[in-house]
């Protein structure tokens, strides 16, 4: 049960990914691996920051 | 430095060599039944051998040669991944995840239509083309670029092109990127559009995808904060609700009746949508539909990719027709140059390199990923440019041309139409066409130009007879228009957006407040500004008797090579003032087909003495009707009269501009290769200086 649980976790680590939709758990483990001490924005806040990023630049669309 | 990491025993590098040898011949083999069968219908299981073995050697040996030899890509060096990584946009990862990213970031609708659209000359030459293209051409460009980028911090292509060339050639390319983008959403735009056009079904499933990407956005924002995979869930949902809510709203004749939209009615709707998605904030619509087009795109190309393998259908259309001449309903010109410049995405696509050197070099683990991802994915997605090919030639010739051809060229009738098809040399009954109207359930489907509607027929032949027979036509039908419209308007929606910025930036040299993305008034106008571009070249395809796809679909094509050639340029520079001016050809080949394909595409549609081929002279025909006081066949009013001329002049002028965008990053790109290999200048590369790879786990 458990192995199917972290099994679902990863898979949806990955499908976020790879749609390019902000992974979270991803950033909090850089913020305590390379930040220690740092505190981490929001699940709310990064949510709102990742969007910023991804719009307001051009190139990011393809025909 | 070796490709292989463990060197081969002597054994092994015989299987190996001999395997290879296998790969080679059938690749040839199938390549070779292709082009020479005649008179009997070909298994697309031939198309499908040719192009597979054609990746495999080209990923294999091709991409290998321009991993080690042209940029030693080095698994030591530390990426901008992980020199810069910040969590943010700076991440190292897989590079199985990095290459599903690239793919769903590069393929959009282009692969879709282009192959449907060069059809009309038979499979052979879109087949070519889309094959040897990629692995010469396309799949090059991306990676090169790629691999450039990476080794400079992940910097744009006109970051490059300013630094690597010159500031000439960076303003130019600046600007084309932004006259590209107007004529894709443009022509885009019109694909919807004709795909609409009078049916209820497709208009309410379509209409329906905009409050469910509302509710997506709203759950994300507000209810479950970022997450994302929930409210995708949901929304998969609603499409399948959506799909039958659309059939439900058909069937009642009142409700109906209603939706049953011209084209000018879904033109504006259009343009109200690009509009609000421009100015409303990201979360409420573009992120949302960007997220479930994401998830139908990849779902979409493996239901295309199992639906064919399981029916290996036999190809209807003749290797060649008789249009290769240049005569063709569907768009006018002769096989060269136009079928190169109609299929770009699939063989090689200027876009990609927007895409190579903006997200993903920030994402690579190693440097050498770049193989896989800029090279392979690009192989992936001329993939579905074959399937499209496929797709479309599945379909007997007479009804591919009875949905692709103009009104001009068919009359009004399934009548009319059967006996134009007949006159080009194709069979079609006038029963047969009503019938599949009614079993795809639609009142017609003469001259829905743009491709998307007869890829639909095609994908819901294939579905239908995989799984759900005959009786699954109709929702088949309007899946694949819906996955279609839904992949296409995110396109639109987010160009517009990223147009806008672009117009800001570069309206604030001149009145700095303009520049202010956060400032409602800059981007109202702003967002009005590049609606109103793209709207105009959309409203004249809809008005034109001759159905638009005609001639904006080459201008369309003329722009996408023109920026392959502005990356091909910056790639050959790149290579050049690395000290690999030997190895230059890599790129200098595609480049000097591109230029010799664009130039020859677009001095034609600028200069040809044939109205149907050149936009003056097409201009001018026109002209001399309105002088003599009479209307061209299917032209509705003196004032739709005189804008088309006005359109024609238009789409010369762009044209041109196209040209003389190539002509000048030529030359200045020239000036600087002989600078350097002449000595006059010394190579010096910017990339970034080497730095060892610290951590080996991902983050």
């Amino acid at each position: 049960m458990r192995a199917l649980a972290e099994f679902v976790q990863r898979a949806a680590c990955v499908v976020r990914r790879v749609i390019g939709a902000p992974d979270y758990d991803s950033y909090l483990a850089h913020v305590a691996r390379r930040h220690p001490g740092c505190r981490p924005l929001s699940r709310d806040e990064f949510a709102r920051d990742a969007l910023a990023r991804r719009y307001d630049r051009p190139g990011s669309r393809c025909c | 430095m070796s490709t292989s990491i463990v060197p081969a025993r002597p054994g092994m590098r015989v299987v190996s060599a001999v395997g290879w040898l296998l790969v080679a011949f059938a690749g040839a083999g199938a390549l070779g039944v292709l082009a020479l069968r005649r008179g009997e219908n070909v298994s697309a299981a031939w198309l499908l051998v040719a192009a597979l073995c054609t990746y495999a050697i080209g990923y294999r040996f091709y991409s290998a040669f321009l991993a080690a030899r042209l940029f030693a890509l080095d698994d030591a060096r530390a990426t901008p991944a992980e020199r810069l990584n910040d969590g943010h946009d700076f991440v190292p990862t897989n590079r199985w995840i990095v290459f599903g990213h690239h793919f769903a970031a590069i393929a959009g609708p282009g692969p879709l239509v282009g192959p449907t659209l060069a059809a009309q000359f038979g499979y052979l030459p879109g087949v070519l083309w889309i094959v040897i293209g990629v692995v010469l051409g396309g799949a090059v460009q991306d990676m090169v670029i790629l691999c450039a980028s990476t080794r400079r911090d992940g910097k744009s292509l006109g970051q490059m092109a300013k630094e690597e060339i010159g500031p000439v050639a960076g303003f130019t390319a600046l600007v084309a990127v932004l006259g590209i983008m107007v004529v894709l959403i443009a022509v885009l735009g019109l694909v919807v559009v004709n795909a609409l056009k009078s049916s209820p079904w497709g208009t309410v499933t379509i209409g329906l995808t905009i409050p469910i990407a509302m509710i997506m956005g709203f759950y994300m924002r507000w209810l479950r904060p970022g997450r994302v995979l929930e409210a995708s869930a949901i929304g998969l949902v609603l499409l399948v609700v959506a799909l039958y809510a659309g059939r439900w709203v058909a069937e009642q004749p009142a409700l109906a009746a209603t939706f049953t939209l011209s084209g000018k009615t879904l033109a504006i709707l259009i343009m109200v949508y690009g509009f609000a998605a421009s100015v409303l904030p990201v979360w409420m619509l573009l992120a949302p539909r960007d997220y479930l087009s994401a998830f139908v795109k990849i779902g979409v190309v493996l239901a295309l990719a199992i639906g064919i393998l399981i029916t290996l259908p036999p190809l209807q259309m003749p290797a060649l027709t008789r249009f290769t001449d240049g005569t063709g309903p569907i768009f006018a010109g002769a096989l060269f140059p136009f079928a190169f410049i109609t299929i770009a995405c699939g063989s090689i696509s200027g876009f990609h390199a927007l895409i190579a050197s903006g997200t993903t070099p920030k994402l690579l683990e190693r440097e050498r990923d770049a193989r896989l991802i800029g090279y392979g994915a690009m192989l992936m997605e001329s993939f579905v440019a074959v399937m499209a090919l496929i797709a479309a030639c599945a379909i007997t010739p007479g009804v591919y041309f009875a949905i692709n051809a103009p009104a001009a060229a068919l009359g009004p009738t399934a009548q009319t139409a059967a006996t134009a098809i007949a006159n080009w040399g194709f069979v079609v009954t006038p029963a047969e066409l009503e019938q599949l109207a009614r079993d795809v359930g639609e009142s017609s489907l003469l001259s829905r130009t743009g491709g998307a509607p007869s890829l639909a027929v095609g994908m819901a032949h294939l579905f239908s007879r995989a799984l759900g027979g005959s009786a699954a036509m109709a929702l088949w039908y309007h899946f694949a228009i819906m996955f279609e419209a839904l992949f296409i308007l995110t396109t639109l929606d987010a160009g517009t957006r990223v147009g806008r910025f672009m117009l800001q930036d570069l309206g604030r040299h001149v009145w700095p407040a303009f520049g202010r993305t956060g400032w409602m008034p800059a981007v109202l106008i702003s967002s009005a500004m590049i609606v109103a571009m793209w709207g105009h070249f959309l409203w004249q395809g809809v008005i034109d008797p001759l159905g638009g796809i005609n001639s904006l679909w080459p201008l369309f094509g003329i722009s996408n090579q023109l920026l392959a050639a502005v990356a091909l340029c910056v790639a050959t520079t790149v290579i050049i003032k690395m000290g690999k001016a030997r190895h230059a050809w890599v790129t200098l080949l595609p480049l000097a087909w591109l230029v010799v394909v664009t130039m020859t595409a677009g001095a034609t549609k600028l200069f040809s003495p044939q109205p149907k081929l050149g936009f003056l002279a097409q201009a001018r025909a026109l002209q001399a009707a309105q002088a003599a006081g009479t209307l061209p066949p299917g032209v509705k009013s003196a004032g739709d009269l005189a804008q088309m001329i006005a359109n024609n002049y238009l789409d010369a002028a762009v044209a041109a501009f196209f040209l003389l965008s190539v002509i000048v990053i030529l030359l200045d790109s020239a000036r600087e290769w002989v600078a350097v290999v002449s000595g006059a200048k010394a190579a010096r590369s910017t990339e970034v200086p080497f730095q060892p790879r610290v951590f080996a786990a991902g983050d």
